[in-house]
């Protein structure tokens, strides 16, 4: 794509810009989807309706909700550290969108095809811990503070297991480009690396069981990395308010919010990408083609948002010495064994 | 217990119970939801519900039994007499209306729904209905007047009770005067013969 939109241009900067800018136009409608989707999947699973005014069954509430936040005024607390303020929440949309230039959307486009992909999206999501610290310490509130140091301790501990799952899979695939990785998972269902990737069948038997476990431990270390409800301990409306967002109010809340959506998809693609494929098609040779890839990855991505969705209205908050154990006790010793049984595996 | 059967047992447990729940919720994503759109869909009210009050003035007679049963004092009611002449037809239940009633206000901002005024009424004309939306931006506008006359009528009406009630004082002293003079020429009459009869009051016209 980035060959084509040059050869089409001509200017290497205009193409740099519109490639940048792609991504982008796919978060905005996407965060309105699942906005509407996550309020609807929440009430019916409560026996509720959400909401039914604004268009047909309220499809239009996200839209008057978007409206609404733009138009609400913006305050800033007087004793506020203004400059870290008003930043905060741009650098944590910053690093969550930096992580999209390294994922495949479809076979022609990626953002940015670099060699080190997944390590690009593990490094660079750090920066949202340093966009939420600066958020509740500018804030100069005691929510605030509270929730961005649970967020951090948090979101540094999970990054271990998260790391060591994706180091799995690096290791069966042997490459970090994250479109090579999806390149490899072509060929039909079997060849996705939640099943063993292109091993021979003897080997599989014993990858897969490792595989699973590897899957489940990303998924739940990068559900704690989004902060989303059985690990929502920064936010934690119940004891901090709205943790490090509490004074944060009109456009800066939205973007918050709109950071969270877009990392929520993040991590949902890296997992399919890294377990299901990413934009290869579960059929063989059958539905290929950029369009058919990046149709498969968006909606191999929103099954996993979907899924995001599902726990987080059926599990309760975890406490915060749980949150540690889970991470440290279960998780980290988990994906370790699981590493090492892959490399002997792998080494055979 | 084993630390090591505890740990695993801890990680069986956690996955299953989580498995469990999300079981759960899938299960009620497709049950029917129980919310009803309000304003368009309305439950319905218990048969003997309690809310705003409506008075059938056609079957009113202006009693005042409601009025003093009300605890909070919010229904005032004002009744002229009839002339002898005019018909004001009868109750459904078959009285005759003797009394006009220009005057039936109930303030329901004042209500309180105990439903005591509608148990004395004898001709079953002030009833609870299943009315209960009547916000108002302003107080004045809960004070509902049910008294079907207009000011005319009321008019005519107090000038013939007026009327009325001269010409009965007027009867009545008139026939007082009659009596007086009456019982001064019988006493002028029975003067001579026995002056103090005790047949005196008898003889007092009624």
């Amino acid at each position: 794509m980035e060959q084509f939109l040059t050869s089409l241009l001509g200017n290497a900067l205009v193409v740099h810009v519109i490639m940048a800018v792609i991504p982008l136009l796919f978060i905005l409608p996407y965060a309105l989807v699942v906005i509407y989707l996550e309020m609807k999947i929440a009430a019916h699973m409560q026996d509720r309706v959400a909401y039914m005014r604004t268009g047909w069954h309220g499809t239009l509430q996200p839209i008057a909700d978007m409206l609404k936040l733009l138009q609400k005024e913006d305050t800033i607390p007087a004793a506020a550290d203004k400059p870290l303020f008003i930043m905060a929440p741009y650098i944590v949309f910053m690093g969550t969108y930096a992580a999209f230039a390294a994922l495949p959307f479809s076979s022609a486009f990626i953002g940015s095809n670099i060699n080190i992909g997944i390590f690009f999206i593990v490094a660079i999501s750090s920066l949202v811990v340093v966009g939420l610290l600066m958020a509740g310490w500018s804030s100069n509130n005691k929510w605030s503070l509270f929730g961005a140091l649970r967020s951090a301790a948090q979101i540094v501990s999970y990054e271990i297991p998260s790391a060591f799952a994706i180091l799995g899979v690096v290791m069966l695939a042997g490459t970090m480009s994250l479109q090579e990785l999806s390149a490899i998972q072509t060929g039909g269902i079997m060849h996705w690396m939640i099943l063993g990737g292109t091993l021979p069948l003897m080997k599989k038997l014993i990858v897969i069981p490792l595989m699973l476990i590897l899957f489940v431990v990303y998924y739940i270390s990068s559900m704690a990395e989004v902060n989303r409800t059985p690990f929502d301990i920064p936010e934690a409306e119940s004891e901090l308010v709205q943790g490090y967002m509490t004074e944060y109010s009109g456009m800066k809340f939205a973007i918050f919010y709109l950071a969270e959506y877009a990392n929520l998809f993040a991590v949902s693609a890296v997992a399919t990408v890294l377990f299901f494929g990413g934009w290869a098609s579960p059929f063989k040779s059958l539905m290929t083609g950029p369009w058919w890839s990046s149709f498969w990855f968006i909606s191999k991505g929103m099954l996993f948002v979907c899924l995001n969705i599902w726990l987080r209205w059926t599990l309760p908050r975890l406490r915060v010495d749980q949150l540690m154990y889970m991470s440290w006790k279960v998780l980290t010793p988990f994906a370790f064994a699981c590493v090492l049984a892959l490399g002997l595996v792998l080494v055979w | 217990m084993n630390p090591v059967v505890e740990y695993f047992g801890n990680i069986y447990r956690g996955l299953r119970t989580a498995t469990i729940g999300m079981r759960i919720t899938f299960k009620h994503l497709f049950t029917k939801a129980v919310t009803i759109q309000y304003p368009t869909v309305k439950m319905k009210l218990p048969e003997r519900a309690r809310n705003r009050l409506y008075v059938n003035m056609d079957d009113c007679i202006g009693c005042d039994q409601c009025s003093m049963a009300c605890p909070v004092d919010c229904i005032s009611i004002q009744t002229i007499k009839s002339a002898p002449e005019d018909n004001l037809g009868t109750t459904s239940t078959g009285q005759k209306k003797r009394l006009h009633v220009p005057v039936f206000d109930i303030d329901i901002a004042k209500c309180c729904y105990c439903g005591l005024c509608v148990y004395p009424c004898p001709t079953e004309c002030i009833k609870m209905t299943d009315v209960y939306e009547f916000s108002e931006f302003d107080r004045h506008n809960l004070i509902y007047s049910f008294s079907t006359m207009t000011p005319a009528e009321i008019e005519t009406a107090k000038a013939k009770a007026k009327k009325m009630e001269e010409e009965a004082a007027a009867k009545k002293a008139a026939a007082a005067a009659a009596a007086k003079a009456a019982a001064d020429a019988k006493a002028a009459a029975q003067a001579p013969t026995a002056a103090p009869q005790p047949e005196g009051p008898q003889q007092k016209p009624e």
